[in-house]
């Protein structure tokens, strides 16, 4: 008993220089309304703990990893062979962040369905758009320091995006690559962001964005039919914390805390089942037999860069991402008050959903490419049997012809080949033999002129082939002029 | 007075800086003043040093030498390596550069940077289509260089060369990119 009497009073010592018990009564301690205990209000919290695992795991894996273009491969390939548990921490630094992203997506989501951007909470919106900026640039930043091919030729390509950039655009990849080509102080800067400045600032704004949440009070849940009036809502709000307000601690923290358990459950078990990502490939500008693809989180990017008619590239590149940042951080200004409620929002529930069908559909397309030619396809690719059987010598070779000729690399024949270009099942109803060999030596806006680089019985060889490729049930396509003969 | 009184006075009362206190109002003006002289000379070095990249002009093409031009068969394209001229010592594998070396007939060549005009990949040279086409987006030139099809919005990049002592020089160093070709 006097053991623990004179605990306590070392404690109350502490206290009184410290005001431990203050700040814990105006952070932990502080009333939030009984609404906001609820399963949609994890998702901060657990972007937060991410974050946090980010930290600890991104020290750790600091400690070994060398930050220069000579040696950052190597020093990855000894964090997963070498160090102990070294594949489990980078492991852990990779799915905690992907679990960042998505989640903190989920939290996007939420507050913008829930009308917590509303007033008087337009800054806490605001400084989470610039935290989502972060996340993503940490994003991008830390696929560069896992320096491999992927990372050197994902550096070429928003270089080759910053050169789109008219007069200063020179200016700006020499900015980016810290000189005039993709180095090794290159990846320092990107070292320098991934690890210092991105996630100070990240520190900085995590700071404000939970001050506010303290000075303007978390979101209550919304309810339909009540909506926010600037001249009362203080007021309200604060009317409400008397009658039913309970301190977050230990009342309405409970389901954050079963969700961070579940978070921090899936972060290592995914890190243990899936292992580390990478790294794919020496970074040796030399080997280039590689087809670099970015992340999950700008697949959707790529998709897009890839889809974008060619004509409004350079214009759609430079703008689009300003006026989407625009767009989000205008949100609170463009609906101050009003309902809060999802259920009387049907253009905001719409708008989430769409955007969400949008990135899920570019990523999709985006884990496969059809755009991409298959670079292997004309020498690993095999026939269907029945494409070659019974078929005239002339015919069989334009087969060969169509694989040696690479035709095969962006087109597909009984489902074998690349998607760039058409599938050319059935392609003999579509086209009659002239206009199969026009096709060929011309090409058109997508398929190059193939004119100087078959000779003469190649194409005859190539277009015979062709013009077996129809069901036999389906007569092939001839000239109308020709078939009244 | 006490300091302490003085300092509430100083905080409450509107225009007593100037008035009451003239010394203390003169060390406030010098503190910012000196920080102020101070910042700029900090912070002008700082600004330097980092936006020093910034800068575009500069020795950073060079002529380097990419091999014996026998070493390149006649009517044939052929991929070559040079070592970036800026290179530093830590820069491991990123030093050397692809490119394309495309050898006509006699001394006549061309020589293609590595990257797509579209988003930069590497494009690819086949042989037997005479074609190059890039893995990312589809993007295809001829031989020559020239936009085949796809997405790109030009022909692949070429760099100068010249021809000293039987040895094959190209002007490299620079990525390239839309706005500063080679």
């Amino acid at each position: 008993m006097i053991m623990i009497e004179r605990l306590r009073n070392v404690a109350l010592w502490i206290d009184e220089r410290l005001y431990i018990s203050r700040i814990y009564a105006a952070t932990a301690g502080h009333t939030v309304p009984r609404s906001s205990s609820s399963w949609f209000y994890v998702f901060g919290s657990g972007t937060l703990l991410c974050f946090l695992v980010q930290i600890v795991t991104g020290i750790c894996l600091a400690l070994v990893y060398q930050p220069t273009a000579g040696q950052a491969y190597t020093s990855l390939e000894y964090l997963n062979y070498q160090q102990q548990l070294g594949w489990f921490l980078r492991a852990m630094h990779n799915w905690g962040s992907n679990f960042m992203v998505a989640i903190m997506l989920l939290h996007l989501a939420q507050v913008f369905l829930f009308g917590a951007f509303k007033y008087p909470r337009e800054l806490t919106w605001i400084s989470g758009v610039v935290l989502l900026l972060c996340t993503l640039g940490m994003a991008f930043t830390g696929q560069v320091l896992r320096f491999d091919q992927d990372a050197y030729w994902g550096l070429g390509i928003g270089a080759a995006m910053a050169g789109r950039v008219p007069v200063l655009g020179p200016a700006i990849v020499h900015m980016m690559l810290g000189g005039p080509i993709i180095a090794g102080a290159t990846l320092s800067r990107f070292f320098t962001l991934h690890v210092f400045v991105i996630p100070g600032t990240i520190l900085a704004i995590v700071s404000m964005h939970l001050r506010l949440v303290l000075t303007k009070g978390i979101n209550e849940y919304p309810v339909p039919g009540k909506p926010v009036v600037k001249e009362t809502y203080i007021e309200d709000y604060e009317a409400g914390l008397k009658k039913e307000g309970v301190p977050f601690f230990p009342k309405a923290i409970s389901k954050d805390l079963v969700f961070s358990g579940l978070v921090l459950m899936g972060i290592v078990f995914c890190a243990a089942y899936f292992g580390p990502a990478g790294p794919h490939g020496v970074p040796d500008p030399g080997q280039i037999n590689t087809a670099p693809k970015p992340d999950f989180f700008f697949l959707w990017l790529y998709a897009v860069l890839s889809l974008m008619p060619d004509y409004l590239e350079t214009v759609l590149m430079l703008t689009v991402p300003f006026i989407v940042i625009i767009v989000l951080f205008a949100v609170p200004f463009i609906s101050n008050t009003g309902e809060k409620s999802p259920r009387r929002r049907p253009i905001a529930v719409l708008s989430v959903l769409g955007i969400f069908a949008v990135l899920a559909s570019f990523n999709y397309l985006g884990t496969f490419a059809p755009w991409s030619p298959k670079m292997d396809s004309w020498t690993s690719t095999t026939l269907p049997a029945n494409y070659l059987e019974g078929r005239a010598p002339l015919e069989r070779q334009g087969a060969v012809v169509f694989h040696s000729k690479q035709c095969i690399n962006c087109h597909s024949v009984g489902g074998a080949g690349g998607l760039r270009g058409p599938a050319l099942d059935g392609v003999a109803t579509r086209l009659t033999s002239d206009q199969l060999v026009r096709q060929v030596i011309q090409g058109s806006g997508n398929m190059p002129a193939y004119g100087k680089n078959l000779s003469p019985a190649e194409v005859a060889a190539v277009v015979s082939f062709m013009q077996t490729l129809h069901k036999p049930s389906e007569a092939p396509a001839r000239d109308a002029t020709l078939a009244r003969k | 007075m006490a300091v302490r009184e003085l300092d509430t006075q100083v905080k409450t009362t509107p225009g007593v800086l100037h008035k009451e206190l003239p010394r203390r109002a003169f060390l406030l003006k010098l503190g910012f003043l000196l920080n102020g002289i101070a910042g700029v000379f900090v912070g002008v070095p700082v600004l330097g040093y980092l936006f020093s990249s910034f800068r575009t002009t500069g020795p950073f093409k060079s002529w380097v030498p990419l091999g014996p031009i026998t070493s390149f068969p006649e009517n044939k394209t052929s991929l070559a390596k040079y070592q970036n001229p800026n290179t530093r010592p830590w820069d491991g594998q990123t030093t050397d550069i692809p490119c394309w070396v495309r050898r006509m007939e006699g001394e006549k060549f061309q020589i293609f940077a590595i990257n797509c005009t579209h988003l930069g990949c590497p494009v690819r040279w086949f042989e037997q289509s005479h074609l190059f086409m890039c893995p990312c987006h589809g993007g295809a030139f001829y031989e020559n260089g020239s936009h085949a099809s796809g997405p790109p919005p030009r022909g692949l990049y070429e760099y100068k060369y010249k021809i000293e002592n039987g040895q094959l020089w190209i002007e490299g160093g620079q990525l390239p990119t839309l706005s500063q070709p080679v």
